[in-house]
């Protein structure tokens, strides 16, 4: 067993957990947040897609050793990056306008993906969009819905 | 099944000199764990069989890029995403760059690594193709000392390198002698963004009045390694870019393609998509010279 220190949608904790244990586990077993959904458990479909230290990863991948010291944002942290108090982030607010969520499991991971994209391009081009959300898999929406949210999303960011 | 994490053991060791000192204390019993986009995989699919794992995801010293006036070093924990991010490597090395955004997505970009695309040692990888077009040199470590050894001479086999038990790959060193070379690249998988390679082509050539004078094809999934296509470049070499060229470098690429059938595609398709993608490259030196 490991002793690991890190922060989970701004609080600390500190752990006793295997060092190879995947993030993913930590999060939905240890923590109990389970918004974090697991779908392949190989880092093809996103799902379980979190911020590391600011960085989208997939957190299947990720063994809990190299987490230490480290800043984490799930999906249930994601309301508080846009203010403190706020129930939703303008994200989740648009995915909900646009229809962007559908059975639910991608959605997690699509929002994270997303708030990923628009740091990088606060006003990303629909390819720009395509290849910041292609590691995550929808069966649901057909995707046209989700960028429709993104878009949305970009235009709410850029009135602000 | 997924495996029980409790059967493993991960250490991170503070610094690149005690990551070397355990690997020289017990060769080989330690297996080498970077962004983890791969050895996760087989975690996660319940086929991972080392037990005792070294992390250097963290070592800030493998992750560097290193501009001199005639070289470029990338360390080995160099991440995809910082090679999207380079400048130089963007004007320089755009095979290397191209290849780095076809490697998984976004969030696997930002963990996998250069050293791990390359150690793995996968004939499938995408970044070995350019690293073979562009000649780099490897640069290992041990306890015992430093080597530097041309790229070419690292894969031994299916999954076999010369890495020996107790050595890293510290860094990959690139020569800035590109200018005027015409570049190519083409990755054919079943989708575009993330899949594996069924083949895949880097290429580069340098054409002075209508004969090719320098030219370098690296591919994937044509051996059980990483290859350079030497007996094309041979067909090539000196040649104006004729149909005849183009045949002869069509007939080379099958005699020196051994392509297997997979889950991802049959032999013949391959052998016959690596001829199509050399005659495309060859049709680009042609159509737009420089």
């Amino acid at each position: 067993m490991s002793t690991i220190t890190l922060t989970v949608n701004g609080e600390p904790h500190r752990l006793e957990v295997p060092p190879m244990k995947r993030l993913l586990d930590v999060l939905r077993e240890d923590l109990q947040l389970t918004g974090t959904k697991e779908g392949c458990g190989e880092g093809e479909c996103g799902s379980c897609s979190v911020l590391l230290n600011g960085d989208l990863v997939n957190s299947c991948l990720v063994p809990v050793l190299q987490t230490e010291g480290a800043t984490i944002t799930t999906i249930e942290g994601v309301a508080d990056l846009a203010g403190p108090g706020e129930r939703l982030h303008p994200i989740q607010q648009c995915f909900l306008e646009h229809g962007g969520a559908q059975c639910g499991i991608c959605t997690p991971g699509m929002i994270l993906a997303t708030h990923h994209l628009l740091e990088k391009y606060p006003q990303p081009d629909l390819s720009q969009i395509q290849e910041g959300l292609a590691g995550n898999l929808c069966r649901c929406t057909g995707y046209t819905r989700i960028f429709a949210a993104v878009q949305a999303a970009a235009r709410m960011e850029g009135s602000k | 099944m997924r495996s029980n994490a409790a059967n493993y053991d991960l250490i991170a060791p503070p610094s690149l000199e005690a990551v070397l000192a355990v690997l020289a204390s017990e060769p080989g019993s330690y297996t080498v764990l970077a962004g983890g986009t791969e050895i996760m995989v087989a975690l996660g699919a319940g086929r991972l069989s080392a037990r005792r794992l070294i992390s250097i995801q963290h070592l800030r010293e493998l992750r560097f890029l290193s501009a001199s006036d005639d070289t470029l070093i990338l360390g080995a924990g160099t991440t995809f995403t910082d090679i999207r991010r380079d400048a130089i490597l963007a004007s320089e090395f755009p095979l290397l760059v191209q290849a780095a955004s076809w490697t998984g997505s976004i969030a696997n970009q930002n963990r996998g690594t250069l050293g791990g695309n390359i150690v793995n040692g996968s004939p499938a990888a995408d970044s070995p193709p350019a690293l073979l077009a562009y000649e780099a040199e490897l640069t290992l470590l041990s306890s015992r000392g430093t080597r530097v050894v041309p790229y070419t001479d690292f894969h031994l086999g299916y999954k076999r390198t010369i890495l020996a038990p107790d050595e890293l790959l510290y860094s990959i060193a690139l020569k800035r002698s590109y200018q005027g070379y015409k570049t190519y690249s083409r990755k054919v998988g079943t989708r575009k963004a993330q899949a594996i390679s069924k083949v895949a082509i880097a290429a580069l050539a340098r054409v002075e009045e209508g004969r090719i004078t320098d030219v370098r094809i690296g591919a994937a999934s044509l051996q059980d390694r990483p290859a350079r296509m030497t007996a094309t470049e041979q067909a090539v070499l000196g040649q104006a870019i004729t149909a005849d060229t183009m045949q002869r470098a069509r007939e080379a690429v099958l005699a020196e393609s051994h392509p297997i059938d997979d889950i991802r595609s049959t032999a013949r398709y391959r052998g016959q998509v690596a001829a199509n993608l050399v005659e495309e490259f060859l049709r680009s030196l042609q159509t737009d010279p420089r």
